[in-house]
């Protein structure tokens, strides 16, 4: 048996949530004032996912970095992998939002799309 | 083998300088930092004092007597704010009246005017005098000056006149060989005919590399509080204290670009380079500021900051050859009233070297120098022709002073223009502000990288590794 | 040049109030940006989390802006980047400036004030040490490592523990820095929770509540960083030293409304928020000029800031068509009791739409109290709040009908009271 303290991020409430795991499956989530922070608990406990948000080198364009992120949560223990993957990427303007940056980053299926748009100069 | 060589290129040897130019003379200034001034002349009261204070017979009364009296005059040529405000030494009533008549006498023998006010008269020229001042010494000659376009324009016109500017270029040590002085640095090395000693608060170290008679020189750090234009009229003269049992007291004063400055302290200390400020500092100046000025709106305050002054133990100032060291002069010692005496010193330096060196006026001397030009000063039409002409004047960079990019544009590219942040702002006032350039500073980077121009990653605050950003993102 | 409406600042509150006055009936509209691009702020804050209220989803900042310049260009409304407002006087002229245009002069019928708002700079929060390179307000750090690329840091303290630093620290660390500690003034968090958890918990990245910098060393770039604990009265506890060898400090401690051309103008601004004091149309002393967004008061939210900048542009374009509302009854809000102020400050009952939402921010924590509100000495409504902190506005909706019902009242009262 093993116990997790969480800070329940559903409201500024920020319970202090207590999570009993057992072979990796949530048992009991104590603390919480409402059905979000159990949600939550068990979420953060057995899947944690993320959006991570970048920004990369555009070329050509009227601005030199255009923003992105992932197009969906990603596993959070990816974060850091992400970010590395998009080291080099370079896109030419003219960009749109929702233009793939970098397909399938790191494997996760998940695209990494602009979240901005930059016209050619 | 330069026929001068000047160590240090403050407002002392930036006035030095350019009085050197008159003359036809090789000479040069070797500067350690990245920018002229950039020590003692960048971080004080920014005040051209009266003259009253000084103990008659000194130096430091006579140059500071004279220096006042060349302002006007020097202001126009070089075209660098001044501004003759009038100061005030105020007397409160736990004080001793006894002390102004005593300012008073000195101020004869100076040949200094001033006059005795009472409360009556005083609270209609400055409301917000403390409750408990009684009269006051006014000195209508006091002055204000902007430190940074004083010693600018300085260096500009010699530099326009022929001296040569070694700039980021460290003296390490200075010897006499046979005719010659030979002076090394981090760079090359320089010879010259006869040296000046401006080195501020390091001219006690150049000094005693040549002569024997040793000087000692104390940094005596002060602290100021400068605070938002929304403040800058809380007072309109300078308002200076008595000295009392509590120290020599501070002073509050509108500075020539409108903002309101609080300071200093007076803390001798040991590291020549140690400008920072302090908690017991800074806090010290609210009580002792109250006592002359009351209701100073110290929640303006939009930035703080430490001035070394280079106190010579003996009080006065050193200026002149080295009895020891032919051609070794110094101008050394230059504390408070330094800023005021620059021009004179500057006079008087100079014509010991050119008489030590038999030196012939030089006719084709320009002493006309013009500033950075200010847009805010023209009428709309003209200011619209000059856009129309040049379009950078219609760019605001810097939002809190309103400076635009042809001001910047100017500032990095005439004589000795600015190579980084701090250059920038002192030149046009980017970045001086109450938000102290957290929008500015990414645009002026920009401007520097390309007109320079530089590499982004080589611009800094002010020279050597004070760099701003490091790398590209994800790659530091 | 003649607009019927003037907006300065094309911002999230610029970009909302056009679209409102536009829809509301108004077509000759000038929207003045001083930055090179439309969306303000919201550019640099690349992160996700914005729009919920508003969109229903998660969205990043300039994902955000998009939208509302999307509408922006949709309805033709006109609009000039790079364009500084140098001047608004009281007739509603403004003198603004460009490199293509030169210094020109528009008159307005109505302004729209949208300035948006400053960070505190160390000089503002007296920080004693050197002033070496690498001190930045998290939002110059921000604008450097999301707009232009480039890192102005390795190892980094932050100061404060407003939003923008905690984005700031995770920002930072994401693009390869350490980030050593998040330091605190106060003994709470000024941040939402969640960027407390995903900011610095997931990165483990300390934050020490209750602790400011009492020293910056480094004559050329920031070479340390010292931060003390501060006691009650917030002064350092001498012996409660942590030293950090580090190259950068940045600074997140509030943001102040950006008033200055409001001043200029005459508007009168309260001491509390530094932005303007208005009226239930969100209209300055000024008739005809209205303020919203963040140079009114500094919101949390930016879906706040929206719905108050549609507020404002609807009432300048009622303004524009109709004049000034005339009406002889103006109720002052009382902000008591842990109520730092409100926006509006004034209520006009005859002529006030049916209902304003009336927002707000305390100025403690406060666990399991209430909102009460009071017409005149009657309590009037008390709505519970399990918790409320300083980072976090809080808003108590008023009606026109229930209003109506209190003809006789001097003034309206809302305050935190035991739950």
């Amino acid at each position: 048996m093993e116990t997790r303290d969480l800070i329940c991020i559903g409201c500024p409430l920020g319970c202090s949530l207590k999570v009993t795991l057992e072979n990796g499956e949530v048992t009991e989530v104590t603390g919480n004032t409402c059905p979000n922070g159990d949600r939550y608990a068990r979420k953060e406990c057995t899947n944690p996912t993320r959006i991570v948000t970048s920004s990369v080198r555009v070329k050509g364009g009227k601005i030199n970095m255009v923003s992105c992120k992932t197009k969906e949560d990603i596993p959070k223990g990816m974060i850091f992998d992400i970010t590395k993957a998009l080291e080099n990427v370079v896109v030419s303007a003219p960009v749109a939002i929702g233009d793939v940056v970098l397909k399938d980053v790191c494997g996760t299926g998940v695209d990494v799309v602009a979240t901005k748009n930059v016209e050619v100069k | 083998m330069y026929d001068v060589a000047i160590v240090g290129a403050g407002v002392v040897g930036s006035a030095i300088a350019r009085e050197l130019a008159k003359f036809k003379v090789s000479a040069c200034v070797i500067e350690k930092d990245e920018d002229v001034c950039n020590g003692t002349s960048k971080a004080n009261s920014a005040i051209v004092h009266a003259g009253f204070d000084a103990k008659p017979g000194t130096l430091k009364a006579k140059l500071n007597v004279r220096g006042n009296e060349m302002m006007d005059e020097l202001s126009k040529e070089l075209d660098f704010p001044f501004k003759r405000n009038g100061s005030l030494v105020v007397c409160t009533k736990d004080q001793d009246p006894a002390l102004l008549d005593e300012l008073v006498e000195k101020a004869k023998a100076n040949g200094v005017e001033v006059q005795i006010l009472e409360r009556d008269e005083l609270i209609k020229m400055e409301p917000n005098l403390a409750d408990d001042v009684v009269k006051a010494l006014y000195a209508p000659t006091g002055a204000i000056v902007c430190p940074f376009h004083l010693t600018m324009a300085l260096a500009e016109n010699a530099a326009d006149n022929g001296v040569e500017f070694f700039l980021n270029t460290e003296v390490t040590k200075i010897e006499k060989k046979d005719d010659r002085y030979v002076i090394s640095t981090d760079k090359d090395t320089i010879e010259a005919k006869t040296v000046v000693n401006a080195a501020g608060v390091y001219a006690d170290k150049f000094n005693n590399m040549v002569s024997e008679h040793k000087l000692e020189i104390i940094a005596r750090r002060g602290q100021y509080m400068l605070l938002d234009k929304d403040a800058g009229s809380h007072v309109s003269r300078t308002i200076f204290q008595l000295p009392s049992k509590m120290g020599k007291g501070v002073l509050v004063t509108p500075t020539v670009h409108g903002n309101l400055l609080v300071g200093p302290t007076a803390e001798d200390i040991d590291d020549k380079e140690g400008v920072n400020t302090t908690a017991e500092g800074l806090g010290s100046l609210a009580a002792t500021s109250a006592q002359s000025v009351k209701n100073v709106p110290m929640r303006q305050v939009i930035t703080s900051f430490a001035g070394l002054r280079a106190h010579e133990v003996n009080g006065d100032f050193v200026i002149g050859e080295a009895e020891d060291a032919p051609g070794f002069f110094n101008a050394a010692g230059i504390e408070s009233p330094g800023l005021s005496s620059a021009p004179a010193i500057g006079e008087m330096v100079a014509s010991q070297v050119a008489e030590k060196l038999g030196l012939e006026k030089n006719p084709n001397f320009n002493g006309k120098r013009k500033g950075i030009l200010n847009p805010a000063t023209l009428s709309i039409e003209e200011r619209n022709e000059l856009i129309k002409k040049q379009p950078a004047y219609g760019n605001i960079i810097c939002r809190c002073e309103m400076v635009t990019e042809g001001e910047i544009l100017d500032a990095i590219h005439r004589t000795l223009g600015a190579r980084s942040l701090d250059g920038v702002k002192r030149r046009t006032r980017a970045g001086m502000g109450r938000c102290q350039a957290g929008f500015c500073s990414p645009k002026t980077m920009e401007i520097l990288e390309r007109e320079v121009p530089m590499s982004m990653f080589d611009v800094t605050k002010n020279g050597k590794d004070a760099k701003i950003v490091f790398g590209y993102n994800k790659k530091i | 040049m003649n607009y019927d409406l003037v907006i300065v600042g094309g911002g999230p509150a610029g970009l909302a109030a056009a679209i409102a006055a536009k829809d509301n009936g108004i077509d000759s509209i000038l929207i003045i940006e001083r930055d090179r691009e439309l969306g303000g702020i919201l550019n640099q804050c690349i992160h996700n989390g914005f729009g919920l209220h508003t969109f229903k989803e998660e969205l990043t900042g300039p994902e955000y802006a998009s939208r509302f310049i999307a509408q922006v260009e949709e309805r033709g409304i006109e609009y000039k980047l790079n364009t500084m407002v140098m001047d608004i006087a009281n007739d509603k002229t403004v003198t603004a400036m460009n490199s293509t245009d030169g210094m020109f002069t528009v008159q307005a019928k109505a302004v729209v004030l949208a300035m948006g708002c400053r960070e505190r700079s160390r000089g503002a929060l007296n920080i004693p040490g050197y002033r070496p390179a690498g001190i930045f307000s998290a939002g110059t750090a921000q604008r450097l490592v999301n707009i232009e690329g480039y890192m102005p840091g390795r190892r980094v303290v932050i100061l404060g523990s407003g939003d923008i630093g905690l984005i700031m620290a995770r920002r930072m660390t994401l693009e390869g820095a350490k980030v050593l500690a998040v330091a605190e003034l106060m003994p709470y968090s000024g941040g939402l929770k969640r960027n407390i958890v995903q900011c610095l918990d997931d990165f483990d990245i300390p934050l020490y509540l209750s602790h400011t910098v009492v020293d910056i060393q480094g004559k050329e770039r920031v070479e340390g960083i010292t931060i003390a604990e501060v006691g009650p009265d917030r002064k350092p506890i001498p012996g409660t030293e942590i030293h950090y060898d580090c190259d950068t400090l940045l600074l997140s401690c509030g943001l102040l409304p950006e008033n200055e051309l409001s001043k200029t103008a005459g508007v009168e601004l309260s001491p509390i928020t530094s932005g303007p004091v208005v009226n239930d149309s969100l209209e300055t002393n000024i008739p005809g000029v209205f303020a919203c967004g963040n140079v009114l008061h500094v919101h949390d939210l930016v879906d706040f800031v929206s719905q108050e900048a549609t507020n404002a542009g609807k009432n300048a374009a009622k303004f524009i068509k109709e004049g000034e509302q005339k009406t002889s009854k103006e109720i002052e809000i009382l902000p008591v009791d842990g109520v730092r102020y409100t926006v509006p400050k004034y209520v006009r009952p005859e002529v006030m739409d049916d209902t304003l939402t009336v927002r707000f921010r305390v100025g403690q924590v406060f666990k399991g109290c209430a909102i009460a509100t009071y017409f005149g000495d009657e309590l009037i409504s008390k709505r519970k709040r399990p918790v409320m902190a300083p980072g976090e506005m809080e808003q108590v909706v008023l009606k026109k009908s229930q209003l109506a019902e209190y003809p006789d009242i001097k003034n309206i009262t809302i305050k935190i009271e035991e739950a």
